[in-house]
């Protein structure tokens, strides 16, 4: 499948100019609120007609306002998942799911005829079917909610921050769910953030917006890890995502693992050995040293070159650091970017806490990878 | 039944009969009105608001002798109706069911509209993204939840009809047995000496059909917004 995306449309104090192709997958539509994520969302399922642009499917044309062609919104068959899940408060949960079903008509059903147990099953809703909206738990009500749009059989589905409702433990309950979507569903997902933390979990490509603009589109790997793409991620939240292979666990409660840079030490992961995980470092939690460190409590201690600096605005540098064919980011001060005369090309060493990386920041490698 | 009088029972007929047609022949126009206004956005909205309300201001009097002008045998659309479908209204129990009709028709709107507005548009954009047209949102999605609403409306409606008195005996005056109504029955026999035993008696009744229909929709309306609600 392939998604092209063409927009523009003027709000009063705000332009929404974005352009993007999207491959198979989750492409995830990544940027600050008001960055125009929602917009290009409603746009897509119809919710909003745009100024001007189109949107093509695989070949089939949404609408265009060139040649005027545009399918109503309800023959579109474009499921949306909504922040608020949206569930029907007058029917019961399998109502509910079986709400799309039902209009997607009986050749679509009958040619994916046990995608409503299967897809129950995935998303842990069995007990819930006889059970109404009114009673469920936030975290219920948007895996009904994406079961129910999944269900309508549609041939892209939108996520809008489908996560942003719900507290941190909830989101930790769903995301394991989400994952397994997007590698068993054939459904391509327009998935819509401002997290990184779900952006470099769940997406293959990324699209990042920036007041209305699309001002970077690659893998989470390419786009997390470049320095220009730092004011947009967020400078807390920047941070780039590295492989590793889990060598040996520790009896004293650390995992080593083995990466591009050397061997890394980290609180327990949950992975068996020799898996390839997937490890999200936040830039602010690497320290640089021109000299190998002695006598340092941190664990990790990387060889790594750096390979570009980026001066902000303020006090800070974002500096991308490169071993092998893996990238890492460091935010550190310009006065200390100057009195280490960092420069591209010069090798130098990147420390880094193993308690800096929390439980949430590494991730089992998706099928896809 | 010896409680009423031959011709007390043929009002207290004829008035549930006009109430029943009123509120039931008005209940389609209320919900499609009550959702042009809840939801429509055109030119001449604030026009059909007032047009909608006005039975509610107007002397009932003023209303009556309008549907003379406009229903009577000779006048326009009257003689229309007469010639093309052989509708009759003017002295005839029919009109009397359409004054009652329309001057129910502001409460049962009002009623309607506010439970339109009480409905979230964004579950109806979320149906339309399920594959439902707008047709299909309004059957699965908008009316279901707005049943409670209709049915106090229709309620409200039925015990207005029921003591609609001043446009009814304007437009169809108080035939016995053919436009008579409760309330034109319990004016007619307080006009006549001793007539005051028979007037008390339609008193009890109209108190009995009121309470009756005002608890009915009471308990229609709480099983309605509990079922979905949910439990």
């Amino acid at each position: 499948m392939s998604l092209d995306v063409s927009l523009r449309h003027a709000f009063p104090g705000f332009t929404l100019d974005a352009r993007f192709e999207a491959p198979a997958g989750v492409t995830a539509l990544f940027g600050r609120s008001g960055s125009g994520k929602t917009t290009v969302v409603n746009a897509l399922a119809g919710l909003l007609a745009v100024d001007h642009g189109h949107a093509r499917i695989n070949g089939t044309v949404l609408f265009d306002t060139e040649t005027g062609a545009r399918i109503p919104p309800h023959r579109r068959r474009i499921g949306y998942v909504f922040q608020e899940g949206r569930l029907f408060p007058h029917l019961t949960v399998r109502q509910n799911l079986s709400y799309g079903r039902w209009f997607a008509g009986s050749r679509v059903r009958a040619a994916d005829g046990d995608a409503f147990a299967r897809l129950i099953a995935l998303l842990g809703i069995e007990a819930l079917l006889d059970r109404r909206p009114g009673t469920l738990s936030g975290g219920e009500k948007q895996r009904v909610a994406i079961g129910r749009a999944l269900l309508s059989f549609p041939r892209l589905l939108l996520m809008d921050e489908p996560l942003a409702a719900l507290d941190e433990a909830r989101k930790a309950e769903i995301l394991p769910f989400l994952e397994r979507l997007a590698h068993e569903t054939e459904v391509p997902i327009l998935y819509v953030s401002h997290s990184v933390a779900e952006v470099a979990r769940l997406a293959t490509t990324v699209v990042a917006l920036e007041n209305g603009q699309v001002v970077r589109t690659g893998t989470p790997v390419e786009v997390l890890s470049d320095p220009r793409a730092v004011p947009t991620l967020g400078i807390r939240d920047a941070g780039a995502v590295i492989r590793a292979r889990v060598l040996r666990h520790h009896a004293d409660g650390l995992s080593e693992l083995e990466t591009a840079a050397g061997p890394l030490f980290l609180p327990q992961v949950a992975a068996a050995v020799g898996t390839w995980v997937r490890v999200r470092i936040h830039a602010q939690d690497v320290i640089l040293s021109r000299t190998a460190p002695v006598g340092l409590s941190a664990l990790n201690i990387l060889s790594v070159e750096v390979a570009a600096l980026r001066m902000g605005e303020g006090p800070g540098v974002v500096v991308q650091l490169r071993a092998g064919e893996e990238r890492l980011l460091a935010r550190i001060t310009r006065r200390s970017a100057e009195a280490l005369a960092l420069a591209p090309g010069l090798a130098c060493h990147a420390i880094l806490k193993s308690v800096a990386v929390a439980q949430g920041d590494v991730w089992i490698e998706g099928r896809d990878d | 039944m010896d409680f009423l009088s031959p011709e007390e029972w043929s009002a207290v007929g004829l008035s549930l009969r006009v109430s029943f047609w009123a509120t039931l022949l008005s209940l389609p126009p209320g919900i499609a009105v009550a959702m042009l206004l809840a939801r429509g956005n055109f030119p001449g909205k604030q026009l059909l608001n007032g047009i909608v309300h006005l039975p509610l201001i107007l002397p009932p009097v003023v209303t009556g002798y309008l549907l003379l002008l406009t229903f009577g045998r000779r006048a326009p659309v009257g003689s229309f109706l007469h010639d093309a479908f052989g509708l009759v209204f003017a002295f005839r129990w029919t009109g009397a069911a359409l004054a009652a009709g329309i001057m129910a028709f502001p409460l049962m709107v009002r009623a309607i509209r506010l439970a339109i507005e009480a409905v979230d548009p964004k579950l109806e954009q979320a149906a339309g993204t399920l594959g439902a047209s707008r047709v299909m949102v309004f059957a699965t999605v908008t009316l279901p939840l707005i049943l409670p609403g209709v049915i106090a409306g229709a309620i409200l409606a039925f015990a207005k009809a029921m003591g609609e008195f001043g446009a009814t005996i304007t437009f169809v005056s108080n035939i016995p047995g053919e436009t008579q109504t409760l309330p034109s029955a319990i004016y007619a026999f307080l006009q006549v000496p001793g007539g005051e035993t028979s007037a008390f008696r339609l008193v009890l009744v109209s108190i009995v059909v009121a309470m009756t229909a005002l608890l009915a929709s009471e308990w229609v309306g709480r099983a309605v917004a509990r079922r979905i609600a949910g439990a």
